[in-house]
């Protein structure tokens, strides 16, 4: 690590000032000057780092600025390394990485929208996070109260980028949709069937999730974590008590890690097939849904049997699990593992068996490689386009250190590889389950939950279903957090949706979409 | 083909009966805290079901019991208080009685299922449409909400279908705290449909903002913003705790039609 340092002192100078690890996993490397192009194109170029993710605080009242934190990953290496740059707050404006790193578009200017830092340099520094017709507020900044009354809402205002040329139009969709779904604004541009291009407004959802993390009490917390994103409710807790467990250096025991490991996994496969029966509905498929979904409904069962909740809610806790399993709920268990892995290998093969399916998903919906490393696609939807990544491996937690798995990639990125990738990762998360439920579930499942420090940070990151979750937080005083960052996958991949549309046929929207599946809460928080 | 028929007949009929038959359900389920034995305020039209309340209470005071139908006209009958009176030992010395809101609560599912079955088939001409809106929930609720067209509570049962359209439907059932950029949306929608009409409020946050309550960017609950005929306490409901509310409020809306006829 300290040769590292010396590298950088050596070729940055002054600018990166000091290097601290509290914890093996999380390595802080703190620069002087808000301007982190050089380095951060420099640590992509010599540990083919890739930016994870970027996130503002604001330490006005204690250090006298604001905060941009820039998470890193490099190729191999199990920790992360989070630099941190101070941003002025009588000159609130930082360099903006976006015309080099596409990846960061969004949450640049999310930084820009709730604390009111300006991305100088960003190509489109239009509002996100907080839509066109909000006032002049920054809600992340410590002078802004939670409960701040605005003026009521008043239609949104925000200008699409105009459909020029002849036989070319828009089409509107949403914020409400014809489905039972999330809402969301899509603007097609359209060339009489295939899509030129496709404009998003998220952020319908918005309501205050990172803020109200700042009031909670850190166990009632537990449980907004919950509710970041419903059908990930297991991982986003998971991800949040583990960031607590790392502030106050708890030791999780092992039969909590594994029951953890069994829970992470049960709802990975839930959604799967549930997103394979659904990708098949959109092509007219529709017998295929009807055995999806009633897999998933008995998974939704065994999830109630084994946490007292059909979407694993109420079950993990800081510092392990809040129940143990009797013997009943092991047999139920192993039972339903085998009868899901048998049934599912059925439903795979009568897909496999409708010619015209494979068809519509074959070339549907294509994410290239170079595109989904330059936009910094995350879990299936990276997978599908070759991005090697999965937290479970490359930064292994609760028990997944102990099993061996495979991670599917592929390369030509359309419908049909997002769907092969989730077939392929049932059937790995199924061996997971088998080897997992065969442990001897003996001992404590919950450790103690020591006094908690104020100012202490920590890291953790949780391979959703959908791909890498990553919870910040900084302890605060009275069992409370200074600050809560969630980053869901899904705000990284919305850019993927754009790009793979683009040249298909509006007709193929719902499965190019589905086969994404992203969440709007978890993104919009 | 053959594959899939065969298929078909292999599978067989999972279509559950529920509320004709009782619903099966795990003896872990957690559904309503009972608090009939000590004076304990529960609102649960902001429980999120969690049962720390449980946990925290050594005498049992307050018990988790596998109630779910729970859903009522009358957001009041959902705050419940308990009297009681404590010994020194912990125990307790004397039981009050529990109080609720006035209004009758209306949980057997089997005669709300009926009535709401002449409803339909009578008054509705065999088909009542429902328009989700999600008003910006975590999407747990639409989870469930999504599971009433699985073949294992099928709501086409009942001749319930989710329509696409606000204009074709004549319940709106609505989810999530109703955030400050879905208010709009959500009233437009509400003003397309014709009457008569009835809303629905599903989950902790449709009931009351849930976890995330009012904010800067939350309004709270549905009601905040829309009148509301029924209210299905959940984070999220399950399935059939869904299916007993929206019979419920198909109630409602029979009642509604057969006023506005009469006049
Ligand atoms: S009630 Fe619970 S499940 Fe439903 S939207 Fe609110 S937090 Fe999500």
């Amino acid at each position: 690590m300290s040769t590292f340092f010396e590298a950088l002192q050596q070729k940055f100078g002054a600018q990166v000032q000091s290097m601290s690890a509290e914890r093996e996993q999380e390595v802080y490397l703190h620069v002087g000057d808000p301007d982190i192009r050089a380095l951060v194109e420099y640590l992509r170029n010599e540990f083919q780092a890739r930016l994870v993710t970027v996130f503002a605080e604001d330490r006005r009242s204690a250090e006298g600025v604001f905060f941009n934190y820039y998470v890193l990953e490099g190729k191999g290496d199990p920790r992360y390394l989070i630099v941190r740059a101070p941003v002025r707050a009588d000159h609130p404006e930082f360099p903006s990485l976006s015309a080099q790193l596409p990846a960061v578009n969004w949450q640049e200017r999310e930084i820009q929208d709730w604390f009111g830092l300006k991305a100088a340099g960003h190509p489109n520094p239009r509002r996100v996070a907080l839509h066109d017709n909000w006032p002049d507020v920054h809600p992340l900044r410590k002078d802004f109260p939670l409960e701040t009354l605005l003026p009521p809402f008043e239609g949104e205002r925000h200008i699409y980028r105009p459909a020029l040329g002849e036989g070319v139009f828009q089409v509107p969709v949403g914020p409400v949709h014809a489905g039972t779904i999330e809402p969301g604004h899509f603007n097609f541009a359209v060339a009489g069937e295939p899509i030129l291009y496709l404009q998003l407004r998220m952020f319908y959802t918005h309501k205050g999730t990172e803020k109200l993390f700042e009031k909670l009490p850190i166990p009632k917390a537990v449980f907004l974590a919950e509710s970041i994103s419903g059908d990930s409710s297991f991982s986003h807790g998971t991800a949040f008590c583990q960031a607590i467990e790392r502030v106050a250096q708890m030791e999780v025991p092992l039969r909590a890690r594994i029951m953890r490991t069994i829970l992470l996994e049960l709802e990975r496969i839930c959604n799967h097939v549930a997103d394979i029966g659904a990708i098949a509905t959109d092509v007219g498929f529709v017998i295929a849904n009807a055995h999806a979904s009633r897999l998933k409904e008995m998974l939704a069962s065994l999830n109630e049997q084994l946490t007292g909740n059909r979407l694993l809610r109420g079950m993990v806790c800081v510092g392990g699990v809040r129940r143990g399993w009797d013997a009943v709920q092991l047999v139920s268990l192993r039972a339903a593992i085998d009868a899901f892995a048998s049934e599912f290998q059925d439903l795979i093969a009568l897909i496999d068996s409708s010619e015209s399916t494979r068809d519509r998903l074959e070339l549907t919906g294509v994410l290239r490689p170079e595109k989904a490393r330059d936009l910094g696609i995350v879990g299936v939807a990276g997978r599908a386009s070759g991005m090697d990544l999965d937290v479970r491996r490359d930064h292994p937690y609760a028990a997944y250190g102990r099993y061996s798995f495979r991670v599917p990639v592929y390369q030509i990125g359309d419908v049909s590889h997002r769907m092969q990738v989730r077939v392929d990762e049932v059937n790995e998360s199924l061996g997971i389950l088998r080897s997992a439920a065969e442990e001897s579930l003996h001992g404590e499942f919950c450790t103690q939950v020591p006094p908690i420090s104020a100012d202490r940070c920590a890291l953790s990151a949780v391979e959703g279903w959908r791909g890498e979750i990553i919870h910040w937080i900084r302890t605060g005083p009275d069992n409370h957090l200074e600050r809560c960052k969630i980053n869901d996958p899904s705000l990284n991949n919305w850019p993927a949706l754009v790009e793979a549309v683009q040249g298909n046929i509006i007709a193929d929207f719902p499965v190019i979409n589905k086969s994404f599946n992203l969440s709007y809460s978890g993104t919009d928080r | 083909m053959f594959k899939i028929i065969q298929k078909t007949i292999r599978t067989g009929i999972v279509t559950k009966a529920y509320p004709a038959e009782l619903a099966h359900i795990s003896e872990h389920f957690r559904g309503r805290p009972s608090n009939d034995s000590r004076e304990v305020t529960v609102d649960y039209g902001l429980c999120v079901f969690c049962g720390l309340c449980a946990e925290a209470s050594s005498d049992k005071a307050v018990r988790i019991t596998q109630e779910f139908e729970l859903a009522t006209k009358n957001r009041r009958n959902l705050v419940l208080t308990a009297e009681y009176t404590l010994n020194a030992d912990r125990t307790h010395r004397q039981l009050g009685t529990v109080r609720r809101g006035s209004g009758s609560v209306e949980t057997d599912a089997k005669i709300v299922g009926q009535k709401a079955r002449e409803t339909i088939h009578k008054v509705l001409g065999r088909s009542l449409a429902i328009r989700e809106v999600d008003a910006g929930s975590c999407n747990g609720c639409e989870v469930e909400i999504v599971a009433l067209n699985n073949p294992i509570h099928d709501i086409e049962r009942f001749g319930i279908q989710f329509a696409a359209s606000p204009r074709h439907a004549d319940m709106l059932l609505v989810t999530g705290p109703v955030t400050r950029n879905m208010e709009l949306a959500l009233l437009k929608t509400y003003r397309a449909m014709p009457e008569p009409k009835v809303v629905v409020a599903v989950g902790a946050c449709g009931i009351s903002g849930g976890i995330f309550g009012e904010n800067y960017a939350s309004l709270g609950g549905v009601d905040k913003v829309l009148p509301v005929d029924v209210y299905i306490p959940g984070c999220p409901p399950r399935p059939q705790a869904l299916i007993h509310g929206i019979l419920l409020a198909v109630g409602r809306l029979g009642e509604k039609l057969y006023h506005e006829r009469g006049r």
